[in-house]
């Protein structure tokens, strides 16, 4: 009992920290490698909204997220839209950016005293015998609003709809008049604000480090490759067979072997099937 | 007075000496002969001086050779991305298993450092080969995370199996009998390696491994097998990476989980891109630019891991052809405005 609640709990939270990975590539073919560092810049956002600004909680949220997005686009829009489509540049870029933000970060915001949000609610629960906090519940239920406000968008709005067109032919959206680069930025927003979600929401389970950072970024890529590079319902239950299987090593190896889990679906996944679970990608792009 | 750039180009002509040093006119004068071999001389020497115009300050020496530890990687980069087609970024899983090779002959067989560091390399670009030997049929953006995955993998397994000393690492590993071996050692390493390979790629394995690179699919109609180039450029890629960790953990008595750092998959990326890729020596100008700047910065912690981010992101967006191909550009062509 306490696998499966803890299991899906642990998927869900693999789900937010790969949503917005998975949203810029799917639209944009940018594998954004910065994600990780959008994750920690909105937790540690948040925390300076509310301790040194002194916002309420939500506001500084509010905040965080709005900054993050603009974070995210502004580096679309001024660095990486020079290397688009030179995909090792943009790989290399993305990251090199995502380092200077952690390690920047390391020297100058995050050290000293350590950095943590508080839950949004206190307490705990207790679900056929197993004693679950709040703010883990509250993950779940975030992850699953937040796939529907998603889905919603990109099937209702227009602009997520032409963000769907892009994903799908970017050249006929071209010819419908759809601006790509405009788009590009629009994602960017979109997946960081994505990143800076997981981060609110999964920071008050533990203290904003950067650390963290590097983890999110190697579970994004892992989820998103698993289940198949732009591929939504891929990505979600790559989501959950990883969240499952780093559970059940938790449970029966030690955590020692967790991030070793995450590592071997990439790189077995990678080596069987390039396109993921999910993926639709032309064979003979990823191998020969 | 601003002239309106409709009316006219900028044109690039070869420099008269550069033509006729092409060809068998080389040998003609003094001035074609030292125009070819200067900068080669220049290079050469600079690198075998450099430990004695270095002598008052040992500090430099020490960084001297970490120079040219990651000189040799950022090559071996450079050969694998530009010459083979795989961006490899997993450098550092390179200098960790020759480091690991080298400090377990070592401490477990009693061997010097003078057996230690040729066997290590040996087995140590084996263990790479026979590794990434699954993953040689992927390409482009797939080769590359899967390898970023290879040293972080590496070390969480030491990690969690605690083998090899587990976080520890392994301590009390020989040193070398004196520094300018050490530094020799190195030096001419990195000068074999640049113009071994600068050899190789103009023979017939450089011309199949370029074809590999270019249209893999007309290679193998060819008849060639690519898998088994990938693999022997790996080999060659991870022979440099090997040679450099063993010696590396000669250097400090000591091989351990950092050595499988980001730092040596994240250097000689930057350097190759500073430097300009492609050219083989560029890694190696770039090596001499970044180290030492990070070396300057090392009292501000992890900032000059942000440093050297952000003067990589600048180089990549701004001038990705790097410092040697603007440098050699010059050096062979002249520029003139013509008007059309």
């Amino acid at each position: 009992m306490e696998i499966l609640i803890y299991g899906v709990i642990n998927s869900v939270t693999l789900v937010l920290m790969a949503l917005g990975f998975t949203l810029v590539y799917g639209v944009s073919r940018l594998p954004n490698f910065a994600h990780g560092a959008l994750y920690v810049v909105a937790g540690y956002l948040t925390w300076i909204f509310m301790n040194r600004l002194g916002f309420n909680y939500g506001l500084s949220i509010l905040f965080a997220l709005v900054s993050t997005s603009l974070i995210g686009a502004a580096m679309y829009q001024f660095v990486l839209i020079r290397v688009r489509g030179m995909p090792i540049s943009e790989i290399i870029a993305s990251y090199a950016i995502g380092l200077a933000i952690l390690e920047g970060l390391r020297w100058g915001g995050l050290k000293g005293s350590t950095f943590t949000l508080p839950p949004f609610i206190e307490g705990s629960i207790e679900i056929l015998g197993v004693s679950v906090d709040f703010q883990r519940l509250l993950v779940v239920v975030i992850g699953i609003i937040m796939l529907g406000l998603l889905w919603v968008f990109v099937t209702m709005t227009k602009l997520g709809l032409a963000l769907k067109g892009m994903a799908q032919d970017e050249r006929a959206a071209l010819t419908l008049g759809i601006d790509s680069d405009r788009m590009a930025v629009v994602s960017m927003a979109l997946g960081s604000g994505l990143a800076g979600v997981a981060a609110v929401t999964l920071f008050p389970l533990g203290n904003i480090v950067v650390e963290a950072g590097y983890n999110v970024l190697i579970m994004a890529v892992a989820v998103c490759i698993v289940g198949g590079l732009g591929s939504w319902t891929g990505a979600v239950l790559a989501a959950f067979l990883i969240g499952f299987a780093q559970i059940l090593t938790v449970v029966y190896l030690g955590a020692h072997f967790q991030v070793v889990v995450a590592l071997v679906s990439i790189i077995i996944t990678l080596v069987l099937r390039p396109s993921g679970l999910f993926g639709r990608q032309k064979e003979l792009e990823e191998r020969v | 007075m601003t002239v309106d750039n409709k009316d006219r180009r900028l044109e690039r002509i070869d420099r008269g000496i550069k033509v006729r040093s092409d060809g068998v006119y080389a040998i003609s004068s003094w001035l074609e002969m030292s125009y070819l071999v200067a900068p080669r001389l220049i290079f050469i020497l600079g690198l075998l001086a450099a430990p004695v115009l270095l002598l008052p300050v040992p500090y430099w020496q020490k960084v001297l050779s970490i120079i040219c530890m990651y000189s040799l990687l950022a090559i071996s980069f450079d050969f694998l991305a530009n010459y083979v087609g795989l961006v490899s970024l997993g450098g550092g899983f390179y200098i960790g298993i020759g480091a690991y090779a080298a400090a377990l002959l070592n401490m477990k067989f009693g061997l010097p450092p003078i057996v230690t560091i040729p066997a290590a390399t040996v087995i140590g670009a084996i263990i790479c080969t026979v590794v990434f030997l699954p993953c040689l049929p992927l390409r482009g953006v797939y080769f590359a995370i899967v390898s970023l995955m290879f040293p972080l993998l590496a070390a969480r397994i030491i990690e969690a199996l605690d083998i090899f000393g587990g976080t520890d690492g392994i301590v009390g590993v020989d040193g070398f009998s004196s520094p300018w071996i050490e530094q020799y050692v190195l030096i001419l390493a990195v000068l074999i390696a640049v113009f071994f390979l600068r050899r190789m790629i103009t023979e017939d394995v450089g011309l199949v491994f370029s074809g590999v690179k270019d249209n893999d699919q007309a290679v193998k109609a060819s008849g060639i097998n690519i898998t088994r180039y990938k693999a022997l450029g790996i080999f060659i890629a991870s022979s440099l990476g090997c040679f450099g960790g063993a010696v590396l953990s000669h250097i400090y008595m000591w091989a351990g989980l950092s050595q499988f750092a980001l730092d040596f998959s994240i250097i000689p990326i930057a350097a190759t891109v500073i430097g300009g890729g492609g050219t083989l020596i560029g890694p190696v100008i770039g090596c001499l630019i970044l180290v030492p700047v990070s070396e300057l910065l090392r009292d501000f912690g992890t900032l000059r891991i942000a440093v050297y981010a952000i003067i990589l992101t600048l180089f990549i967006v701004y001038k990705s052809e790097g410092i040697m191909v603007f440098a050699s550009r010059k050096y062979e062509q002249f520029e003139r405005w013509v008007s059309i």
